[in-house]
């Protein structure tokens, strides 16, 4: 029982991490440009792809480094192109306009690389398991674990001392003042759209590594999200990421008791927050209430 | 042409419009075929288009936008289901039971939710309205699971002296669909027409001068997402009884936004716009879905061209000309 409780946490902290990383990507669009991106599974199943097709040529780590800009770059071009227009009009357009996005880029990816699931390999020195006791935590699952903590890291170091990152930040908190300093509010959002996307492209690789690649596998990762941010409190990314690993970790414990429910817990938590502390766990108060 | 006759003109052609649309619909079974349609299309776009009514009358005269409203429609297809598998053999008690279940569902949810505002609104209606896909799908021993939840059927409306047989023939129960569209919509139209309609749109227009004027705004958001609930468990309930089946889909956030899409098609500022955007949408989704496997591709381009270009829908876009 013991090492089944100790499987489903580690497992869930695992899982947490990862909804951790498609959610702060999330949440920096959402807060600095109002947007929900529905397309955010479309960008990680477009991160995953393109490190298939990638790998054959630079292998798994080049993939791993090269999928996620080019996955940014996608999103730095449909940010200039279509989204851009929607800034200060109703929420609803860009919501409506992401949501045609994720058709589009889900039909566009069955199109390219067939409906049917690819394999998606990791070096065998990954692939191992760290003890024999433990077998379930591979050293890939480590791997993912790594790379999101550094990742997430290196990010929040970015947006707390370089001046484009301190400018992101004001930009959440008060984005008018910030244009009216004469920062280039445009350019912030494109940059700060492409960042997201990057988390989302990575998210993509590394999913791809653990579950193989299939055009809806940003489906399922999609709603745990948006959860994470609700319960974490909307405009704060550290929130965000505690919002991630909390239900991850919820969702693993129920794993070990009731089993079924283990999807379902992460809407009760949500609604659970919603009712206690509708701001969110570490949410300003007003913020898009 | 003088203020008084162009206001009445107006009220005219209004009045004109209004009684084409009821005449177009209760003829349909008897033009539709020349187009190449046919009965059971018909009906679900008259049950899609109650359903795109319903989230209009939250976000078109509201000004809330609900990307979850599917939990809704879902439930009412489920609760039609269940009475009819399980309950009672009657068509009317089906579509009652199921009306109440969404409808009463969403009331109590929305008490959760009517403190959020915009996107924030959005992202907690979708993710609420995931709950009941996960429940549909996970519980299977009572909602089918995965394979949805079958064994029911239409029930005949027995009258007494004569019943109607809803099952197989599709024109009956194409006006059974359209009886219970009317008195949804007549509904709709009366409190739309009332101070509390007023006070809605006032809510959309200016949310904080209407707190200054002592309206309670929450109280207010609420009943309107509570009613918009019911008339979406009501479409949803049709909906089962349509297709004799119901799977969790019906619960998924796309068909959500399949919802708004035609709410914001048809254009979302008027009252009868949803309707034809269900119209489009279904029939083109109809047509491509047959000549195409791409269908989700044409679907979305139409999406991002709406949202770009036409905005304001079809209907807004010929007011605006009438008043220009």
């Amino acid at each position: 029982m013991l090492e089944l409780t100790f499987f489903n946490v580690t497992n869930g902290l695992i899982i947490g991490a990862f909804y951790a990383l498609m959610a702060i990507g999330l949440s920096l669009i959402l807060n600095l440009s109002g947007v929900i991106n529905f397309a955010h599974g479309g960008f990680l199943v477009i991160g995953g792809y393109l490190a298939f097709t990638l790998r054959p040529y630079i292998g798994f780590w080049g993939a791993l480094l090269v999928a996620p800009f080019l996955t940014a770059i996608i999103g730095f071009v449909v940010e200039r192109l279509l989204i851009r227009r929607l800034y200060g009009r109703d929420p609803l357009y860009s919501l409506l306009l992401t949501f045609g996005l994720a058709f589009i880029i889900e039909d566009g990816t069955r199109q390219i690389w067939g409906a049917n699931g690819l394999p998606f390999s990791v070096p065998e020195a990954l692939m191992s398991p760290l003890s024999t006791q433990f077998f379930f935590i591979t050293g890939y699952r480590m791997f993912m674990v790594a790379m999101v903590a550094i990742v997430v890291g290196v990010l929040f170091v970015l947006l707390r001392y370089t001046r484009i990152g301190v400018r992101i930040r004001a930009g959440t908190l008060d984005l008018e003042t910030v244009a009216a300093l004469g920062v280039n509010v445009r350019a912030l959002r494109s940059l700060n759209f492409a960042v997201g996307i990057f988390l989302a492209g990575l998210a993509g690789v590394l999913a791809a590594g653990q579950i193989g690649l299939e055009p809806t596998m940003g489906d399922s990762l999609l709603m745990p999200s948006f959860i994470a941010i609700i319960v974490g409190g909307v405009g704060s990314l550290t929130g965000t990421l505690l919002g991630g690993l909390l239900i991850g970790v919820a969702s693993g414990l129920t794993a070990v008791v009731f089993p079924s429910a283990s999807e379902a817990i992460i809407y009760v938590m949500m609604a659970i927050v919603l009712l206690v502390r509708p701001r969110g766990l570490l949410g300003e108060e007003g913020m898009m209430s | 042409m003088k203020p008084e006759l162009q206001k009445q003109t107006k009220q005219w052609v209004r009045a004109a419009g209004v009684a084409a649309i009821w005449a177009a619909l209760i003829s349909a079974p008897f033009w539709m075929p020349l187009f190449g349609g046919y009965t059971a299309l018909g009906t679900r776009v008259l049950v899609l288009g109650l359903a795109a009514m319903s989230v209009n009358f939250l976000l078109g005269f509201t000004g809330v936008l609900s990307f979850g409203h599917a939990a809704w429609f879902g439930l009412g297809a489920y609760g039609a289901g269940f009475v009819l598998k399980w309950a009672v053999l009657s068509t009317p008690v089906a579509v009652i039971a199921g009306t109440l279940l969404g409808g009463i569902a969403g009331a109590l949810l929305g008490a959760l939710l009517v403190r959020r505002r915009g996107v924030y609104f959005a992202m907690v209606t979708i993710a609420f309205g995931q709950v009941f896909y996960y429940i549909a799908f996970q519980w299977s021993s009572v909602t089918g699971g995965d394979d949805g939840l079958r064994g029911f059927e239409r029930q005949p409306l027995d009258f007494g002296a004569f019943s109607l047989d809803l099952l197989h023939n599709d024109v009956y129960f194409f006006y059974f669909a359209l009886f219970c569209f009317a008195v949804a919509v007549t509904l709709m139209a009366l409190i739309l027409r009332s101070p509390f309609g007023r006070t809605m749109i006032a809510i959309r227009e200016n949310e904080r001068r209407a707190r200054f004027l002592g309206i309670p705004i929450e109280f207010h958001i609420w009943a309107a997402f509570s009613l918009s609930c019911f008339f979406m468990a009501l479409a949803g309930a049709l909906y089962a009884l349509l297709n004799n089946f119901a799977d969790p889909r019906v619960f998924h956030y796309s068909l959500s936004g399949d919802f708004v899409i035609m709410a914001v098609m048809g254009g979302m500022r008027t009252f009868w716009g949803p309707l034809l955007g269900a119209i489009v949408f279904v029939v083109l989704q109809d047509y491509i879905s047959s000549v195409t496997v791409n269908w989700m591709s044409f679907i979305g381009i139409l999406i991002v061209l709406i949202v770009l270009f036409f905005p304001r829908g079809i209907l807004g876009l010929i007011e605006q000309r009438r008043a220009a």
